[in-house]
């Protein structure tokens, strides 16, 4: 049980490469941080960087009081699962567990209990003679959960530990970490670009990108207010539809302030046809270009009209670049392609960032 | 082959039965002239079929030897062989296994320098660097012991390379869960690294036994006295005589005597090869 607070962490590797930027955050005894963010964002490295199997260049990592910058990861307290679960491979399952124990000198029998325990919790029971390679890719992500779990860490230390699971089983083991994490109130750090993993898992979730923090929150605020425009388009799938704040646009709504630069709304927010309008509202006129049937709802995908060349805001990943539009419709009914639609969305879930899209205005 | 033509394998069969004959026969011919008395071999008129020499000659072999010239017997070369070869191989493995840990996971001055100065020696063989080392050896009264026959053998550039690229293979996160569990280097070696390079080292020791037992130049050079002598250079010194008949019987016992050991190790050696390779671990 403990608090993991990062003090203006910064990692920069020998070839000049800063690779995080300085980063401030603080994860609360038995809470469930997930770091989210695109590949290369430096997610993993400062896993890595708590972990001790990277050095900080500058700034401090504090794990339950204690200053750890030169602690050699045994002694951190930690336990870490990997992505590709490193299990050793000539090792049975019950040696996986027990090894770190037995490096500690721990006693036969309280390592066979804690062992056992594990493996009980875990639904390893029956598996505890047989070697890795012998078991399907659930089960070692299993024992790698497991092997943590045995030491009894003050903190849990997750890199993509589900991404070589097929999508069923990472959903279900998804709740299985979670539930886990609960129960035994430990404290747990989580990387994951998946977005969807970061938006049930987290207590606190933490969006990188580019080596520095882009905001701290809730999942739900995160969700409801994105600092950047970055994170507005990050977090949420489909993602959040920006829009250049043109002339046009303003003088629909009368009170954006002048440093708006860029308008956002998210796809379930809009809603299709005339009567939809009122007071302050945007009013989009668009033409359908495809539509995406996915069973419970259906995307609709746009161009605004008169819009041929697409204007774009600038340096922002994934759709909502320019003129698209993404429209969320409930069920499946949605018009055909080539019609010509009016969407509209309520003043209050407009999000208004400044021009540069790292700073949210309003909203 | 999908196709199953009746006679569709009959011509592969038939080469390989060609070759496996063009092998197969000298061998054969020398089991069979072991087990003759050297008077029907010496006029010329020896059969096909195996003499009735059999235990008699190889009894001489192995506790006598061929008094004219060897004046050893054959279990002595055999003895003097086996620890060389041994000696070669697991020294080897050992120097090469260690040197490879070191250049893969430490960071250390000149690492790559001393990588490639590894991998120049490879440049060296022994018989180029052959006097220099001879020199070394005697200087270090290293002359007639079975240190002198192993120990300048047990170098090895390909070795080493081999067990690098095999580490570099390994995963990286396999090296930081030990370190969480709290392995350190020599932990991580002993308990990780050593397993998981079992059938490496059982496919070097086949390559390197082999290459130990049929060294001829080295102990030729290093070793004098007789009973230093290994059963390459006895084989040789049977042959060449002077002032009597060559003992062809026992020439050719020894010599089927110096194949069994090296087709030991390959048979036995072969079935640990292939289940290492059945179990694929990593």
């Amino acid at each position: 049980m403990a608090e993991v607070v990062l003090r203006n962490v910064r990692k920069t590797y020998p070839g000049g490469f800063e690779a995080i930027k300085g980063v401030d955050f603080a994860v609360g005894d038995g809470q469930f941080c997930v770091l989210v963010g695109p590949s290369g964002c430096g997610k993993s490295t400062l896993l890595r960087m708590v972990a001790g199997l990277e050095t900080v260049t500058s700034g401090e990592i504090e794990i339950g009081g204690r200053v750890v910058n030169q602690v050699e990861p045994a002694d951190r307290d930690i336990a870490m699962v990997f992505q590709n679960y490193a299990l050793y491979p000539h090792m049975t399952v019950y040696n996986n567990m027990a090894y770190g124990l037995r490096n500690r000198g721990m006693a036969k029998v309280e390592i066979d209990a804690r062992v056992q325990e594990a493996a009980r919790i875990l639904e390893l029971g029956a598996m505890l003679d047989r070697k890795p390679r012998q078991l399907s890719g659930g089960q070692r992500q299993r024992v790698a959960m497991g092997r943590a779990i045995v030491r009894q860490p003050k903190v849990f230390l997750f890199d993509e530990p589900l991404s070589n699971l097929d999508a069923k089983l990472r959903v279900a083991m998804r709740v299985e970490i979670r539930k886990l994490q609960r129960r035994l109130a430990t404290t747990a750090i989580y990387v994951t670009h998946d977005q969807l993993e970061a938006m049930t898992l987290a207590d606190i979730l933490v969006v990188m990108n580019g080596g520095m923090v882009e905001q701290i929150g809730s999942p739900l605020d995160v969700y409801a207010k994105p600092a950047t425009t970055f994170v507005a388009s990050f977090i949420g799938a489909p993602p959040m539809n920006l829009l250049p704040l043109s002339d046009e646009l303003r003088a629909q709504f009368g009170g954006a302030p002048p440093d708006a630069g860029i308008l956002g709304v998210r796809p379930e927010d809009l809603v299709i046809g005339p009567g939809a309008t009122g007071d302050g509202f945007l009013t989009l006129d668009i033409t359908v270009e495809a539509i995406e049937r996915v069973g419970p709802e259906t995307f609709v995908y746009g161009v605004r009209s008169g819009h041929g060349a697409k204007p774009t805001v600038a340096g922002e990943p994934g759709a909502g670049a320019g003129g698209d539009i993404i429209v969320r419709v409930p069920g499946q009914v949605a018009p055909p392609v080539g019609d010509c639609i009016t969407v509209a969305a309520p003043p209050h879930s407009l999000h208004l960032f400044s021009a540069d899209g790292r700073r949210r205005i309003a909203g | 082959m999908v196709e199953h033509r009746k006679f569709g394998n009959l011509l592969p069969h038939l080469i390989l039965w060609v070759g496996v004959a063009i092998v197969a026969f000298p061998v054969y011919l020398a089991f069979v002239a072991s087990t003759q008395d050297n008077a029907t071999i010496a006029n010329g008129q020896m059969s096909l079929l195996p003499g009735g020499h059999f235990l008699e000659n190889y009894y001489k072999t192995i506790f006598v030897g061929s008094s004219g010239t060897t004046r050893e017997p054959v279990a002595s070369m055999l003895f003097n062989s086996f620890v060389m070869a041994m000696s070669i191989a697991l020294g080897k493995i050992a120097i090469s296994i260690i040197s490879a840990y070191a250049i893969v996971y430490f960071r250390f001055p000149f690492r790559m320098t001393i990588f490639w100065i590894i991998f120049i020696t490879l440049m060296l063989p022994v018989e180029v660097r052959i006097y220099p080392t001879y020199k070394i050896a005697a200087d270090l009264n290293l002359l007639d012991s079975y240190a002198g026959l192993a120990l300048p053998l047990i170098a090895s550039a390909t070795a080493t390379l081999l067990f690098r690229q095999f580490f570099m293979t390994v995963p990286d996160e396999l090296l930081e869960a030990s370190r969480i569990d709290g392995a350190g280097p020599l932990r991580f070696f002993w308990d990780t690294l050593l397993p998981l390079s079992r059938t490496n080292m059982a496919a070097l020791f086949v390559i390197l036994f082999i290459l130990g037992w049929n060294q001829y130049l080295w102990p030729l050079l290093i070793t004098t006295r007789d009973d230093m002598q290994t059963i390459q250079i006895g084989i040789r010194k049977m042959i060449v005589t002077s002032d009597a008949l060559t003992e062809w019987p026992i020439v050719m016992a020894t010599a089927v005597l110096a194949m069994l050991p090296p087709v030991a190790v390959v048979v036995l050696m072969q079935k640990l090869f292939v289940r290492g390779l059945v179990e694929t671990e990593k």
